[in-house]
């Protein structure tokens, strides 16, 4: 079990030392930062809808939380590292209140889905309608549609002069990324982990075991909030403006897809899923022959119906087919697996 | 006085356009249990039909009531050949399927129509009550509306095609046992339903400025209401409708159009979590 862990923390560190070393030699960085924060984003609902079955179509507004939360903590704090904390902490916060109600109403899958995305909305038609000056928070305007443009960005902490940007902010929003990907691995590895997956199997079940299910799905919930949050800082010191278009319904959408077509259930399903789709929005951004929200939408349906696993999974078994050696005690295993099967059936 | 009719006027229409804009919706997810988030869509596909037909000529009344259904209608048959007759039963799959049918056609309709802001005159005119002023096409939604949902009670529960519907959606194996192909029930199921969609997108078209995202802003609301009102068909749509109109209207008099908005929003969340059901799970059972 050490054995495994170890094994499986070297093989993320390798992969991804290589990635982060590649991938500038092919994209800009400038473009692969948002990939990667919009992988954070993926990640974040790939582990509460992947391994905790909760179906939120509301990321969005975590994600949009955490970003608000960060400018107007910039402007009032003027140095960046206690934004980036309280940024991450709101989110979580306000999932935390919001999965208490829904969870211990025992609200489930399509109820679970408007309710999130009821929320995303009155969060959307909120700020949407504060732009007039006496929406205020400390000395943060919060600007309505036009957003909050003009917040101090990342700094060294404790220099708030010294700027994080550029190559420098790419390897930053990497190195989070991978931390987030080992924490995330370490959880789901830990009890608490296999519980949560337990739960997505079977709620009724878990819960006559003595599990307090509610209060599991909670703090799982709040847990991608965080991460989401994360997410949402990293990008409004991306982008230096926050607008009430990270709220919207379209960006929950996006979420859900980059979920499903990177495959459900994996962890680097979600990250591949967001960063492979959002790069694909960015190239066919470039040409003007085919609509570009056509293509996302075909290619949803055409996922949905043909491939419904997602590309992690459906590589992954393709590999195990053509590559692995069947040992032939798995092939005994897996006839006795079988054969009691039938007994029992 | 003059002010409490037009307070009174607002309401209806306000829970009428509820009505309007979530027939298609509760038809396809209430019988069929397929959420289908191209719903939107489908009325902005109804919103364009009646466009491009008045610019071609025909009569205004009889592009939306007419041509639009039967366009939207025809759409959504080749939709549940295509895509939704493989995922019956899977209710988050149909979602997601929806949801990217649903981009599609905002692409599609952007790739015809362009990014821009299309719209026609309403028909009828307004009038004025005392010191205000009422839109008389509001009327005309209220009309509409009310033509709806006694069409739909008397189809359902009087004729022969409502009451094979209904046993399907109960039983769909013991209709295939008496002789019924329910894969062609949930086909003309599933064409009413978008035709229904098509007709409030239409009807609804010359109160708003078109674009190709329209139906964005049909989409949450609709599902809302259907969601909220639960099992019942007629029933949980007027009484979800009668509920939110009424507090979006009571929010918006009181305070703005937005704080309505949101106050509708806020009901809905508040109404799930009183009973997760939709109202018609614990009032009005059995009912249509």
């Amino acid at each position: 079990m050490q054995d495994r862990m170890g094994k499986d923390v070297m093989t993320t560190l390798v992969v991804a030392g290589g990635l982060i070393w590649l991938l500038p030699q092919l994209v800009s960085t400038y473009t692969l930062t948002v990939l990667i924060i919009y992988g954070m984003l993926g990640f974040s609902l790939g582990l509460i809808w992947g391994f905790g079955g909760i179906l939120c179509f509301g990321q969005a507004a975590f994600f949009g939380l955490g970003a608000y939360t960060y400018a107007i903590a910039a402007i009032n704090i003027g140095e960046s590292t206690l934004p980036m904390l309280i940024a991450i902490l709101v989110p979580a916060i306000a999932a935390l209140l919001l999965g208490a109600m829904m969870f211990y109403g025992r609200l489930t899958d399509v109820y679970l889905g408007v309710i999130t995305l009821v929320v995303t909305l009155i969060l959307f038609k909120f700020i949407n309608s504060t732009a007039g000056p006496q929406f205020v928070i400390g000395t943060a305007r919060l600007g309505g549609f036009n957003g909050i443009p003009g917040f101090q960005t990342l700094n060294v902490p404790g220099d708030p002069d010294a700027y994080i940007w550029g190559d420098a902010y790419y390897y930053v929003c990497a190195v989070m990324m991978v931390l987030v990907y080992l924490l995330v691995s370490a959880l789901l590895r830990s009890s608490f982990g296999r519980i949560a997956v337990g739960i997505r199997e079977n709620e009724t079940r878990m819960s006559l075991m003595g599990y307090d299910v509610a209060a599991r799905k909670t703090i799982l919930f709040a847990i991608g909030a965080a991460i989401a949050g994360l997410a949402g800082a990293l990008f409004a010191n991306w982008g230096e403006i926050v607008t009430p278009g990270l709220f919207s319904l379209g960006q929950s959408a996006e979420i859900i897809i980059w979920c499903i077509v990177g495959g459900l259930g994996t962890r680097f399903g979600p990250i591949l899923g967001a960063a492979g789709l959002a790069y694909l929005k960015f190239a066919l951004g470039q040409q003007s022959l085919i609509d570009n929200t056509l293509i996302t939408g075909l290619i949803l349906v055409l996922f949905v119906l043909f491939l419904p696993k997602g590309l992690v999974p459906a590589i992954s078994s393709l590999w195990k087919v053509s590559f692995a050696r069947r040992s032939p005690s798995r092939v005994h295993q897996a006839r006795r697996m079988r054969n009691r099967g039938r007994a029992n059936g | 006085m003059d002010l409490s009719i037009v307070i009174l006027v607002e309401m209806l229409y306000a829970v009428a356009s509820l009505v309007l804009i979530s027939a298609g919706l509760a038809v396809v997810f209430g019988m069929m249990k397929v959420i289908n988030l191209a719903h939107g869509e489908f009325m902005m596909m109804g919103g364009y039909a009646t466009i491009t037909a008045v610019n071609l000529g025909a009569n205004v009344f009889v592009a939306m009531l007419v041509v639009a259904p039967i366009t939207v209608g025809l759409i959504g048959l080749v939709v549940e050949r295509l895509v939704i007759r493989h995922l019956y039963g899977r209710l988050v799959d149909t979602m997601l399927a929806t949801w990217g049918l649903s981009l599609f056609f905002i692409g599609v309709a952007t790739m015809i129509f362009g990014n821009t802001t299309t719209g026609i005159s309403t028909p009828i005119p307004g009038f004025s009550v005392g010191d205000y002023q009422i839109n008389g096409y509001n009327f005309f939604i209220i009309l509409v509306a009310i033509a709806l949902v006694v069409g739909m009670l008397v189809i359902l529960k009087s004729t022969r095609a409502g009451l094979i519907a209904r046993g399907t959606m109960q039983r769909s194996d013991i209709a295939a046992a008496l002789g019924y192909s329910p894969d062609r029930i949930y086909m003309a199921t599933f064409f009413c339903g978008s035709a229904l969609s098509g007709l409030a997108g239409a009807v609804l078209a010359p109160l708003v400025g078109l674009v190709p995202t329209s139906g964005g802003a049909y989409i949450a609301k609709a599902f809302i209401t259907v969601i909220a009102g639960g099992p019942s068909l007629v029933a949980g749509l007027l009484s979800s409708a009668g509920l939110f109109g009424l507090v979006n209207q009571i929010f918006t008099f009181a305070i703005s159009p937005v704080i309505g908005d949101v106050a509708l929003l806020v009901a809905a969340v508040v109404l799930l979590r009183l009973l997760p059901q939709g109202v018609t799970g614990k009032f009005f059972k059995g009912k249509l």
